[in-house]
């Protein structure tokens, strides 16, 4: 619990300056509302208005993105780790991609897809797979190769080393992938939200806020999501420590 | 040299005409080994002699270039083999308590459960076990860790046990316990033992024969029987014939260093 109080105090003080920015009338209270009014606001929307239903809509596209491109990338990449030869001839293409700005890609998306669900969880996808199948690929190249040998040794085939060995050895790598992943694919859905025909989610809802001058709620809906990001990258983190006990031993 | 001349039949492993080169330079040109069932056979050798190519060929990790390595007729595929590798922390399966990487080659061998919990209780027993198995690897010690890749090695009944400089990552106390353990052991179930060694001390107290390497390409510098009583402790090693035989090895293994041939 210690550990909780530093960034406590933090989250404290940044909310202080913030309130003695507005009390101090620094910015126009139109651009820079208080904490308390954005507070209220924020909970307004929650209560009657639109905001909870644009929260769930988001989460449920990022984890949609996230789980598509998990079930992509990871056994892809696992794959291609364990033929490092044929990794190191689609490493190009990947790594391409991967630095690819995913909004780049939304007016391809667009035309294979449609203005619909389907082109802003495949985007997300598409970006967050990528990440995912390079850490999977490099887990899998990296793996001790002592330990290969002893599994050999002990008369392993092939599958079985992959299966009892590899994928092991990957696994602290695989999961820091699908970190970067999620929080790659709240990105992407986010922004998709605001620019790929959307009704709702939270980057919709930041856009509208803000073409209506309602600047509580576009604060509250930006904390909202920052706090989103924040949470699934922290539960990813304990998800390591917790199952991942091995990691770097 | 005085190494024993050893019938075809009592040979565990046979060596014949081995090649092995990296990168066109040859480590091995036509290599000859024989290895009498039940000996410990300690390899020395100065670095990058080809000490661990040799075991891990013989092991089936390194294709051979040419020759035969042949157990009483059969490939190493066919044979159980034991293998401890110098890097304890990189050998053992961090994700698998300490007993699971004990049972991991049993289970590979398809043994029923009954079995697997039989021979785990009876190396416990051998090895004097007082750690709890039921930790991961990396919460043990070093010589508890390499103690568990001992055991995993032995777990299958190997036919032949190859140890790669099982004890250079320890520290001297815990080299003195494990080496008399292992010894006690391998003396007892009989084990047909390659051990790679740095420390010619060590290769002498711990085995039958010393075969002594040459640097590359790698010819057999002296290949001696060591005729000292079993079980041998800490007493051993000042005993005259301990010493005499040392004394000869370290003439022995300079002048194969310096490349002079060998005063008889
Ligand atoms: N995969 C490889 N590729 C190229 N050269 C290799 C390879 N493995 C070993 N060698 C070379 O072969 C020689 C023998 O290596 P080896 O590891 O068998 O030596 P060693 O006797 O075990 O040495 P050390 O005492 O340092 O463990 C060395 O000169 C090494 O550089
Ligand atoms: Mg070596």
């Amino acid at each position: 619990m210690k550990g909780l109080v530093a960034p406590v105090l933090g989250a404290v003080g940044f909310i202080g300056l913030w309130w003695l920015a507005t009390v101090a009338q620094l910015a126009d209270p139109v651009l820079l509302p208080s904490p308390a009014e954005t507070f209220r606001d924020t909970v307004a929307a929650f209560r009657s208005g639109p905001l909870g239903h644009d929260l769930l809509r988001t989460i449920l596209r990022t984890v949609q993105a996230f789980l598509i491109a998990t079930a992509i990338g990871v056994p892809l990449g696992i794959a291609l780790g364990a033929k490092e030869r044929v990794y190191r001839s689609v490493e190009f293409v990947v790594d391409f991609f991967r630095s690819t700005p995913a909004s780049a890609l939304f007016p391809l998306f667009l035309i294979l897809f449609g203005v619909g669900e389907g082109t802003k969880i495949a985007v997300a996808a598409f970006g967050a797979a990528l990440v995912i199948l390079f850490n999977a690929a490099y887990g899998v190249m990296n793996a001790r190769r002592t330990r290969v040998l002893a599994a050999r040794v002990m008369g392993a085939g092939e599958a079985r080393i992959l299966w009892d060995v590899l994928l092991w050895e990957a696994l602290p790598q695989i999961l820091v992938g699908m970190r970067a992943g999620i929080s790659l694919a709240l990105v992407i859905v986010v922004v998709a939200e605001m620019f790929i025909g959307s009704t709702d989610g939270l980057g919709q809802r930041v856009i509208v806020a803000q073409s209506l001058f309602e600047s509580g709620l576009m604060y509250g809906v930006i904390f909202l999501a920052g706090a989103l990001g924040y949470v699934l990258n922290l539960t990813f983190l304990l998800a390591e420590k917790r199952f991942v006990h091995w990691s770097g031993r | 040299m005085d190494g024993p001349a050893i019938a075809p039949r009592d040979a565990a492993l046979s060596i014949r005409g081995l090649r092995k080169a990296f990168g066109g330079q040859p480590v091995y040109s036509g290599f000859d080994l024989d290895v009498r069932r039940g000996d410990i056979l300690a390899i020395f050798g100065p670095n990058g002699c080809g000490k661990s190519t040799l075991i891990n060929m013989a092991a089936g990790l390194l294709p051979v270039d040419g020759g035969t390595i042949l157990y009483d007729g059969r490939d190493v595929r066919d044979v159980r083999v034991g293998y401890v590798f110098q890097n304890y922390r990189e050998a053992l399966f961090p994700w698998l308590r300490a007993a699971d990487n004990i049972r991991y080659p049993l289970r590979r061998m398809g043994l029923p459960k009954r079995e697997i919990e039989a021979r785990l209780d009876r190396l416990k027993a051998e090895f004097r076990v007082r750690f709890d198995l039921a930790r991961y690897p990396y919460e043990l010690s070093g010589g508890q860790q390499q103690l568990v890749s001992v055991m995993r090695a032995l777990a299958v009944e190997p036919e032949v046990l190859f140890l790669d400089e099982p004890f250079s990552a320890l520290d001297f106390e815990t080299t003195l316990d494990l080496r008399a353990l292992l010894q006690d052991v391998l003396k007892r179930l009989g084990v047909t033992t390659l051990l790679v060694s740095h420390d010619l001390e060590e290769s002498i107290a711990l085995a039958d024969r010393l075969l002594m390497l040459t640097r590359r390409p790698t010819t057999v510098a002296d290949d001696l029987a060591v005729r000292l009583a079993w079980p041998r402790g800490s007493a051993t090693l000042s005993e005259p014939d301990f010493v005499a035989l040392k004394r000869r090895c370290l003439a022995v293994f300079e002048a194969a260093v310096a490349g002079r041939p060998v005063a008889a």
